[in-house]
């Protein structure tokens, strides 16, 4: 199937909405597990099932319809009560989540269909969900989705109030007509005749009307067709229409399951509880009177009640239906969905803005001196509000992990809780979708590792159930996110021992004990007694390393034997910034990244062509950069090192002037320089000049490469 | 102490209820009881019936004893309709 453009924009909205929804239905489910009684979490979860349903049926994905909408049914049997939440019933829906979210996958890559084996594995999932549905029904969706969409068709009972104007037997209406027409509409179940309005035999108007009549209805008949009956003498009668005290539950069910709306009008009316004619009139009378006494318009829902035209416990439930909507509205106004790249745009002109605004920094006059003070201060403002702008919360990847707990304990046998703490915490948007997979690594390394199993938790008196805690928060300008377990703690010895064995350290090197933890993250270690399929494969805690260091963060370890562990990785805030030391060669500019950079010093004389000095009685590589990048000129008199550190060694930079710290706003490099290594990006500099920012991994790691060549050759 | 017999001949209606509720009221102001024959009724609507149940209540009001014989299928149906009884 092919999709035009249009088609495609919504889809794709679509896609990212129901990603949403699909990971609100999961963590509502997991909530749900914890706290059963959670009255707002089931309508929420059954309202994300809906929408879903719903929007999918926009599209045409009859499958994902289908089985929404059984999972729809299951939660709608938690939501009214009749359908306990329990463990079982969780560890059935949460594969339907993921079934849902493959399908949303795959409708973002173009397939609207499942294939046969997803198919398959969808009938399984309902087949897992039969011992939840009630009433045997049976999985196939397609006619209860359209029994469902036409709840008029359902017999309902109605309260019909007739107080019929005096005159109407004199215009030739007959009060007991209506009556009988009634009984053409459905069944008159009950009918009470009032004659308290009529009067003393003196005062009797024979040709009057004084009876009042209650009655009763059960009718498949929608209210506006009852209320079109009266038509005829609305105008001089008092005729009300309300759903019988038996059906209240029913529309307020009904109402609390209906997709969102603003207006309590259209909640009432769809419902069915209201007619239009009704509203209409309803609203009539509240701007009448709101004239007529110059206050605020009543509430409608108020005047409804007032008028008789529906009862307060349909108005309460609408109310809260409008002020949920309300809610999610004003949500929907805080937080709007931009494209990335539009971000990307803003944040690159305003560093752009930046760059110029301080080239234009020197003036003479002190009056425009103070203009362009204050042109600065508000430059640096939007400079952070624009960068703010990259910045969301890391709570919505860190509760992701809670699926990821339940079912890895659950494999292991393990009893673990996740605690998440400070999930308000932000971060650039890239960094933390570049650091879930990481910590996706350290939550299942402490599951299996570090928490041990009941028995054995037991034994050590400690509580059977273990926790892990998944704490972020802001310390000096980085992001710090911590993975803590209660578990049993490194075993420094073993780790030692295992390090040795590995060549990873000369047996008998004195280290520390946050030394020794940290041999954990060298390439190839693993102290796993038995590899499990979650890890302990001796590859993870290495690749977690290096994801952290290429994000420009550390990463470190401490723990407690038999108390717990806690991994603590830091992170700068964005990825957008870099805290670089500018240092010069020739007339070129180049940024070194801060966080590399030990320290400098001057390059001591020495016979050219030998790369490598002394430095406090170490050897100490060092590469010209002015050779590297074959930069013409003479070299400086006097030149100096930048000494850099990377995986624990160190190599100094040759270049001719330090210029000094400088935070700036990284600029990617284009396409057509997307294979050079050692170079990570560039910045334009106060004076209009393009530096580059130095990639200090490759660059050292070339270096060492092209050494061993010469050296072999 | 003999009711007088009242007969209602074929319309109970808006048309005659006027004229009805002259002769009912009469009846009733003799004191000596009334019995309404329906027999005759052959269409009744709102009117009439009001009719009827004001002659009940001033029956009781007045304690004259009030009785309606013979309701006619069209009273009846009247009667099933409002659920009221005479």
């Amino acid at each position: 199937m092919s999709l035009d453009d249009d088609m495609r924009e919504a889809l794709d909205m679509f896609v990212t909405e129901a990603r949403d929804l699909v990971q609100g239905l999961e963590e509502g489910l997991l909530e749900l597990e914890d706290q059963p009684g959670g009255g707002e979490t089931v309508n929420a979860i059954f309202r994300a099932a809906h929408t879903l349903k719903g929007s999918s049926g926009l599209f045409g994905m009859r499958h994902l319809v289908e089985f929404t909408h059984v999972v729809e049914t299951v939660l709608g049997s938690v939501r009214d009560g009749t359908l306990d939440v329990s463990p079982g019933l969780v560890s059935a829906l949460l594969p339907c989540t993921d079934h849902i979210s493959s399908q949303i996958e795959n409708l973002a890559a173009g397939q609207m269909e499942p294939d046969s084996s997803q198919a398959a594995e969808g009938m399984r999932l309902l087949e897992g969900l039969n011992p939840y549905l009630q009433n045997g029904m049976t999985t196939t969706g397609s006619e209860k989705v359209a029994e469902e969409a036409e709840p008029a068709q359902r017999e309902r009972s109605w309260q019909l109030a007739l107080n019929f104007g005096p005159d109407c037997l004199r215009n030739g209406m007959d009060p007991l007509s209506f009556l009988r027409y009634l009984s053409s509409l459905g069944e008159v179940t009950d009918v009470v005749t009032s004659v308290e309005a009529l009067p003393e035999a003196d005062a009797m108007d024979a040709e009057s009307c004084y009876l009042s009549f209650d009655v009763t209805l059960v009718t498949a008949a929608p209210k506006s067709e009852i209320e079109t009956v009266f038509d005829f003498v609305r105008e001089d009668s008092d005729i009300r229409i309300v759903p019988a005290e038996s059906e209240l539950d029913a529309y307020v069910r009904a109402i609390r399951a209906m997709p969102e709306n603003d207006r309590i009008g259209d909640v009432l009316i769809t419902s069915g509880a209201v007619t239009e004619l009704e509203m209409e009139e309803a609203l009539r009378l509240q701007q009448e009177r709101a004239v007529r006494q110059g206050t605020q318009p009543e509430p409608i829902g108020e005047l409804l009640v007032e008028m008789g035209i529906v009862q307060r416990d349909i108005v309460d439930a609408a109310l809260a239906r409008q002020r949920r909507t309300t809610e999610t509205r004003s949500h929907d106004n805080r937080t709007i969905r931009v494209d990335a790249g539009r971000l990307d745009k803003l944040i690159d002109l305003v560093g752009e803005l930046v760059i110029a605004q301080s080239s234009t920094g020197i003036s003479s006059s002190s009056e425009t001196s103070e203009a362009q003070a204050e042109v600065m201060r508000l430059v640096d403002e939007v400079r952070h509000s624009a960068l703010s702008l990259r910045m969301v919360p890391i709570g919505t990847t860190l509760r992701r992990f809670e699926r990821v707990v339940r079912d890895v304990s659950m494999e292991l046998g393990k009893e673990v809780s996740l605690v998440i703490t400070g999930a308000d915490t932000e971060m650039d948007k890239a960094l933390v979708e570049r650091i879930s997979d990481p910590l996706l690594h350290l939550v299942r390394n402490s599951l299996d590792h570090g928490v041990e199993p009941p028995a054995e938790r037991r034994k050590y008196g400690k509580n059977q159930q273990g926790t892990l805690r998944l704490n972020a928060y802001h310390d000096a300008g980085n992001i710090v996110i911590e993975v803590a377990d209660d578990g049993r703690g490194l075993d420094r010895d073993r780790i030692l021992a295992k390090a040795v064995e590995r060549g990873l350290v000369a047996a008998g090197t004195p280290l520390t004990d946050s030394e020794v933890y940290n041999l954990i993250f060298e390439p190839g270690f693993s102290t796993a007694e038995t590899v499990s399929n979650l890890s302990g494969r001796g590859v993870g805690m290495d690749v977690v390393k290096r994801n952290v260091t290429s994000l420009r963060g550390t990463i470190e370890m401490d723990s407690t034997r038999g108390i717990g562990t806690t991994i603590r990785i830091r992170l700068p805030l964005t990825l957008a910034i870099i805290d670089g030391f500018l240092v010069g060669v020739g007339t070129s500019s180049f940024i070194v990244p801060l966080d590399r950079v030990t320290e400098c010093v001057e390059l001591p004389p020495g016979p050219p062509g030998r790369d490598v000095m002394n430095l406090r009685g170490e050897v100490l590589p060092f590469i010209r950069l002015k050779e590297l990048f074959t930069i013409p000129g003479p070299p400086a008199r006097r030149q100096n090192v930048v000494i850099v550190e990377q995986s624990g060694q160190r190599t100094g930079l040759v270049v001719d002037s330090l210029l000094g710290e400088l935070q700036t706003v990284i600029k990617p490099l284009g396409i057509l320089f997307s294979r050079v290594r050692c170079i990570s990006g560039s910045t334009i500099l106060g004076n209009g000049e393009i530096a580059l920012i130095l990639d200090v991994g490759p660059l050292i790691a070339d270096h060492s490469d092209r050494e061993q060549t010469r050296q072999a050759a | 102490m003999t009711a007088r017999r009242l007969t209602v001949d074929d319309e109970l209606t808006i048309i005659t209820a006027a004229e009805h509720r002259e002769r009912l009221l009469a009846a009733l102001a003799d004191g000596e009881g009334v019995r309404i024959d329906l027999a005759a009724v052959g269409d009744i609507d709102t009117a009439g019936l009001q009719l009827l149940l004001l002659a009940r209540r001033e029956g009781d009001r007045l304690h004259v004893p009030v009785e309606f014989v013979d309701p006619s299928p069209a009273v009846t149906e009247v009667l099933a309709l409002t659920r009221l009884e005479l």
